[in-house]
């Protein structure tokens, strides 16, 4: 299990009429292989753009990102990504999606059927290898993204808003599912989110990050991930220690919005 | 909505409901009424739905037949009487040598007979200028069987398509390269864009002079015509159609560990092919057109130039011939492109 390490890293835009925004700033963490990290916080405080740098779409300003002992300098299979929608390929087919990777990397076809065989079973579409993605649903799609970023075994998945197309209903199922993923295949995870719940329910460790400059505000670690499968989800949402915990993060977040407003009402 | 099987949601059974209902007049099959079988049939906002407008096809047949009547009416009620245009055809048949009975001698023969009122007939389009659909339909017949100065209909028509086929294969396969560099790279585009602009606008015809100039009269003339006609609208296709991919499509085609000529060959060609097939379709349409009139001055075969041909030998039926087969072959061929369209790429417009 390697550490993903991210040591000091600034991230500063320079904007096109002149000036900057710092979009990152000093942030080091060193997240232990096999966890799961989600990250929250209001528009503009740099989470999409820290998830961006561990893929390797950006390079830092400043900083360095590390997956063990390798530099991230760009992106590589060995960090899947899973977007919020419109990353299948839609004149392939589920199987094809799913096995895009291995197929790009040149694995033995025999075993990369097996794998897809094995992935389509464990997110449930089973009898949809045929199908094209677009006959499926907004859920369903989420789906083959996982089970096509899992076909590659990465050692990390960086997922950006992945649910967050997603009707409510669907959206806590999918919760279920990247639950039982990470409890199945001990990957690391990093979860970008805008729902409160999400990143309480699915982090085993929750960044609360602040904008202007984008930075790291809190660190919480959670247990609600652990039990999150042996307790019936509805169940856990509503027990005193996580409304206890929502309402702690919201009123951080709150306060966040306000300052913003108040910076900008000045 | 056909994909809800039988049992799915109470909302598309609503809707088989309807439809029986909506189907049970005699004509609604074919949509003279109703928008036919459809939930719309119960919508009360109508005018302005745009969206629900379909092509019904009891008034395009409608059409086909009022434009017919008109062609009938124009021609054959100022054309000969028929009893005139058979007693003409038993006198040619027993002339030696026995005549053909084409428009130009029927006047001939008109002028002849005391009879025969010439004024009567041609004041307002004589047959020589606008063929009746019989004469035309005669004309057709004589063309297929016998072709028209000792070259077949089928050899003009053929020798027309293939002209199109090889120009637009050679404006597709220069054109598209050009048009992923232009879609890939800040100085292609840049580079590329100054001929693409100037040249662009200039109409193919224009260079008619130019290229018989160049090439003499024949095929090279027609072919660099039709690369010059197609080559423009398949580079912008293939540079609009590079454009369509999402940077999380080639962000997640790189997590996924693809090199880059894998991200061109495996995801931008074929995220690209509803835009080139578009392309196809137009330049196919302007590259029919521009070879038609290409070959009516730069060619001494293909279907323009019958058509030319004919004229000077005051055949206007012959001319009326090539016309409408013109316009089928126009319809025909984006006819196969469509269909090739909807079984090779099924996906279009549903990406996402």
């Amino acid at each position: 299990m390697r550490n993903l390490k991210v040591d000091s890293v600034d991230m500063v835009y320079e904007l096109p009429k002149g000036g900057s925004v710092q979009a990152l700033k000093d942030v080091s963490f060193d997240l232990t292989g096999g966890r799961l990290l989600t990250l929250l916080g209001p528009s503009g405080c740099g989470k999409t753009t820290l998830l961006n740098i561990l893929a390797g779409f950006l390079a830092p300003t400043a900083g360095t990102v590390k997956l063990g002992d390798e530099p991230i300098t760009g992106p590589g299979p060995d960090r899947g990504m899973v977007f919020q929608q419109g990353a299948l390929f839609e004149w392939l087919n589920v199987r094809k999606n799913i096995s895009f990777g291995p197929r790009m990397r040149r694995k033995p076809t025999g075993e990369t059927n097996a794998k897809v065989d094995e992935l389509l079973a464990t997110v449930g579409l089973k009898d949809f290898g045929e199908k094209r993605t677009y006959e499926l649903s907004g859920g369903m799609q989420q789906r083959v993204a996982l089970a096509r970023c899992l076909a590659n075994d990465p050692a990390v998945i960086l997922m950006d808003e992945p649910l967050g197309a997603l009707d409510a209903l669907t959206r806590e199922k999918m919760q279920g599912l990247i639950l039982r993923l990470w409890k199945d295949t001990g990957k690391t995870i990093v979860l970008v989110t805008h729902s409160v719940e999400e990143a309480l329910y699915l982090g085993d460790r929750l960044f609360v990050m602040a904008p202007r400059p984008g930075r790291v505000e809190h660190v919480y670690d959670l247990p609600f991930a652990n039990t999150g499968l042996d307790v019936e989800p509805r169940e856990l949402k509503a027990s005193p220690e996580f409304i206890e915990k929502r309402e702690e993060v919201l009123s951080l977040i709150w306060e966040m919005e306000e300052q913003i407003m108040g910076h900008e009402g000045s | 909505m056909s994909e809800h099987g039988p049992g799915g949601l109470s909302g598309a059974s609503d809707e088989r409901t309807l439809q029986m209902v909506d189907k049970s007049g005699p004509f609604s099959g074919w949509g003279i009424f109703n928008r036919s079988g459809s939930a719309d049939a119960r919508k009360t906002v109508r005018f302005g739905d745009a969206g629900a407008v379909r092509s019904m096809p009891f008034w395009s047949l409608l059409s086909l037949v009022i434009l017919l009547l008109a062609w009938w009416t124009v021609t054959k009620a100022w054309g000969f009487p028929d009893d005139f245009r058979q007693q003409t055809a038993v006198a040619f048949a027993e002339a030696d040598p026995p005549r053909e009975l084409t428009d130009n001698n029927l006047v001939t023969a008109c002028r002849q007979s005391p009879d025969c009122d010439e004024n009567g007939y041609s004041q307002v389009v004589a047959p020589t200028f606008f063929p009746s659909p019989a004469d035309t339909w005669r004309g057709f017949n004589t063309l297929r069987t016998e072709g028209f100065k000792n070259i077949t209909l089928w050899e003009h028509l053929s020798t027309s398509l293939f002209r199109v086929g090889v120009g637009m294969l050679a404006g597709t396969v220069v054109g598209v390269p050009i048009g992923f560099m232009m879609g890939l790279s800040s100085r292609l585009r840049g580079f590329f864009d100054t001929p693409v602009e100037l040249f662009r606008p200039i109409p193919p015809l224009a260079l008619i002079p130019l290229f018989i100039l160049w090439f003499g009269i024949g095929n090279p003339s027609a072919y660099a015509l039709l690369i010059f006609a197609s080559i423009w609208i398949m580079i912008i296709a293939a540079r609009a159609g590079v454009r369509t991919v999402s940077l999380s499509k080639i962000r997640a085609a790189y997590s996924l560990g693809a090199s880059k000529p894998q991200i061109l060959f495996r995801l931008i060609l074929p995220n690209a092919l509803p835009e080139l097939f578009t392309g196809c379709r137009v330049a196919l349409g302007v590259s029919w057109g521009t070879l038609v009139a290409a070959e009516l001055v730069g060619t001494d075969t293909g279907l323009g130039s019958m058509i030319f041909q004919a004229r000077s030998f005051f055949r206007a039926d012959i001319v009326l011939v090539g016309i409408i087969i013109i316009a089928l072959i126009g319809v025909f061929l984006d006819l196969i492109i469509r269909v090739v369209e909807s079984v090779l790429i099924p996906w279009r417009g549903k990406g996402g």
